[in-house]
């Protein structure tokens, strides 16, 4: 049987390049923040005739939004589309509104797919409201974890946790992705679900510690316990991520990035729960040999 | 062989599957549909103060009556009008036809002045009594006015004064129609000319009926999504929905035989009651929401897996099946529920903090936990304990566990 717990210096090393990579992106490319975050409009429409960037540009320039972005759908190598998604800084919605009567009466009649337009002060109050839910949920589940284990238990759980949260942000600065207010809800739903993994592992040592006998070295233990479920996480991480790929390929557009967050998340927090949660709490016992 | 016991089995397996092909559309069908599902409009307004006015408790209450007054009369159905904090509305706008114009009327003042030709207010928007849309005998879209008592009067006396001389009808600082007074007015009517059509009129009289804002209110967040977005997301989200449950139910199927045969069973259960205990407290679906059911269907199984692998190490130990599978459940019970809670402590979070979709994808997820842990470890249980009491097989390997003995072969071999 492999183990896990003797090769900690490989897994913990592996977790810190992909920290050290991430952080790095995150500090030096920053975020793709979406409109929730930054204020600013989206106009999603589908003229009824194709139009090309340039005229939808000639229109936004006479309003002094001509460096908004604006993107064609479905083109194959096409200059032109009936779908176009325009993206601009925050405006008045007065504004926005005489910039669509404008494209109206210049490019012809649409049809709206979709309107977005956030002010500038809500963004900066979505910030700290996702920076608080994240930190309470880590604060109550430590207290959960305390009080039906113990702090040790808990404080190694959620390390695997922020590590799950970081990897997650990271490949969103990686890739330039977007966050959006529902990436919050994405990174939540990661923590409530990446917690269980390592639970399940942790409950498996609570019970391996009641009959802990003294000629079986700590490290042996958590290594059978890691084991002796592992088929339990290949299954639910299989299905799991088979429910989220599914979504991620099938469920549209709109729940692109959404469904990405929690593949991300998922992944990650199937690998710590394994390969970090169980060194993390011998390490913090000090049972963890160099 | 206890027919009894399989009798009973066969009475609730049977009774799954029979109320899942009936109800499931129409159940389905029943839960209320967010914005980003069936289409429609978001808007978070904002009162702010001006130098005329400052911005209080009463104002706000004043302007949310006045705002509902104007939402309801669009007739739409089920809009959603609602005070957040201390200086905010949320209005929700289902399925309107003319967002934009919708919009654009939710937020106006609509202080309504008559002047006369040196500017002086003579009245205001408090004189009214009614005000509708009406097509005038030149067939142009005007809005008829009626005044009450104090308002007829002013004006019978606004337009004796002015006989020859023009007045003027002003919203917002905007002149609607100027027109010169031919006689003094009496009998408390006038009308309002210059709509551009009789919708055009009929939001004016709408804004007009409803009354003034107390203080000015800015448009702060608009969230607009079109029909046709709407349905592509429904119809590509009930695909995603199809393709994730079948293969989650094909793999119990694959790994655990004839126990994930059950464990699908009380899947079906679980469905059906989530989707009943949301229509039944008014919660609403959202995409994220059905990702949440996905996903919660992903935990679901999840409890079962934990539950079968026990069952199968127990067996392993050389136990029978009955006594695997009571003790299986018993075991992984503890794990199940001290992991869940841990998932409900994100989901409560995210509804106290979250708006609009997001809190629909908070109170699904956490249904889901909550109705999961009663089909995945009850129903399952009753289920699998009806089959097994019936003896209709003591092969194990039916129940998804390999024979003991070519496990410890395994065993050995290593």
């Amino acid at each position: 049987m492999f183990s896990i717990v003797k090769n900690w210096k490989l897994f913990f090393a592996i977790t810190v390049t992909f920290l050290v990579v991430g952080l790095g992106s995150i500090l030096f490319r920053g975020f793709n923040l979406g409109i929730d975050f930054t204020g600013g409009g989206i106009m999603d429409l589908s003229f009824n005739r194709a139009v090309t960037v340039s005229e939808v540009r000639d229109v936004l320039k006479e309003h002094n939004l001509g460096n908004s972005i604006i993107q064609l759908e479905n083109v194959d190598g096409e200059q032109s589309s009936k779908g176009v998604l325009i993206r601009t800084g925050v405006i008045e919605e007065t504004q926005r509104r005489e910039v669509m009567t404008d494209l109206k009466n210049k490019l012809g009649d649409f049809q709206i797919q979709r309107v977005e337009q956030v002010g500038a002060t809500i963004g900066g109050e979505l910030i700290t409201q996702a920076v608080m839910a994240i930190v309470l949920s880590w604060v109550l589940m430590i207290a959960y974890i305390t009080m039906r284990f113990e702090f040790k238990f808990a404080l190694a759980a959620i390390i695997a946790l922020i590590v799950d949260v970081l990897v997650t942000l990271s490949y969103f600065s990686l890739l330039h992705m977007e966050i959006d207010s529902s990436f919050v809800a994405a990174l939540l739903t990661v923590v409530g679900y990446s917690i269980n993994g390592t639970i399940v592992i942790f409950d498996r040592i609570r019970e391996a510690l009641k009959t802990h006998r003294r000629n079986e070295s700590l490290g042996d233990m958590v290594d059978n316990c890691i084991w002796s479920t592992m088929t339990r996480t290949c299954y639910t991480v299989g299905t799991s991520l088979f429910a989220v790929v599914s979504i991620f390929l099938w469920g549209g557009e709109t729940i692109h990035n959404f469904s990405f967050a929690m593949l991300v998340g998922f992944s990650s927090g199937a690998y710590t729960s394994v390969f970090l949660a169980g060194p993390l709490w011998l390490m913090l016992r000090g049972k963890l040999n160099a | 062989m206890r027919w009894n016991e399989l009798g009973k089995f066969l009475i609730i397996a049977l009774a799954i599957i029979g109320g899942f092909c009936v109800y499931i559309q129409p159940l389905s069908n029943s839960i209320k549909q967010g914005l980003d599902l069936q289409g429609g409009t978001h808007v978070v307004l904002q009162a702010v103060d001006t130098p005329e006015m400052k911005v209080d408790d009463d104002a706000v209450n004043r302007s949310v009556k006045i705002i509902e007054r104007r939402v309801n009369e669009l007739g739409l159905t089920e809009p959603v009008i609602q005070r957040q904090g201390k200086d905010r509305i949320i209005v929700e706008l289902p399925g309107v036809k003319d967002p934009e114009k919708a919009i654009a009327m939710l937020g106006r003042t609509a202080m309504l002045h008559f002047q006369d030709q040196y500017g002086n207010v003579v009245l205001s928007g408090s004189d009214l009594k009614d005000a509708r849309a009406q097509i005038s005998q030149g067939n142009q879209a005007v809005v008829g006015l009626e005044f009450n008592s104090v308002g007829a009067d002013k004006f019978a006396d606004l337009t004796a004064k002015n006989i020859g001389k023009q007045i003027a009808i002003v919203l917002d600082g905007e002149v609607l129609t100027a027109p010169v007074v031919q006689e003094a007015i009496t009998g408390g009517r006038a009308q309002i000319s210059g709509s551009r059509s009789i919708e055009d009129a009929e939001r004016l009289a709408i804004l007009l009926r409803s009354g003034s804002l107390p203080v000015k209110i800015e448009i702060l967040e608009n969230r607009t999504v079109g029909p046709t977005l709407g349905q592509d997301s429904k119809d590509k989200s009930i695909k995603a929905f199809g393709i994730g449950i079948a293969g989650v139910f094909i793999f119990m199927i694959l790994f655990y035989r004839l126990s994930g045969i059950v464990a699908d069973i009380a899947l079906l259960l679980y469905v059906m009651l989530l989707l009943l205990a949301m229509r039944y407290l008014g919660a609403t679906l959202t995409l994220p929401g059905i990702a949440g059911i996905i996903l919660s269907i992903g935990m679901a199984v999840d409890a079962n897996v934990l539950i079968f692998e026990r069952f199968k190490e127990e067996i392993r130990r050389g136990r029978t099946l009955r006594s695997a599978m009571d003790a299986g459940f018993s075991r992984a019970f503890v794990t199940i529920f001290d992991s869940n809670v841990t998932t409900l402590m994100a989901a409560a979070i995210l509804f106290y903090l979250g708006t609009g979709p997001i809190k629909g994808f908070a109170v699904t997820l956490a249904l889901g936990v909550v109705l999961s842990m009663f089909t995945a470890i009850t129903v399952t249980k009753y289920m699998l304990r009806f089959l097994i009491y019936s003896n209709f097989t003591k092969n194990p390997w039916i129940f998804g566990v390999a024979a003991p003995k070519a496990e410890s072969a395994k065993e050995v071999s290593k």
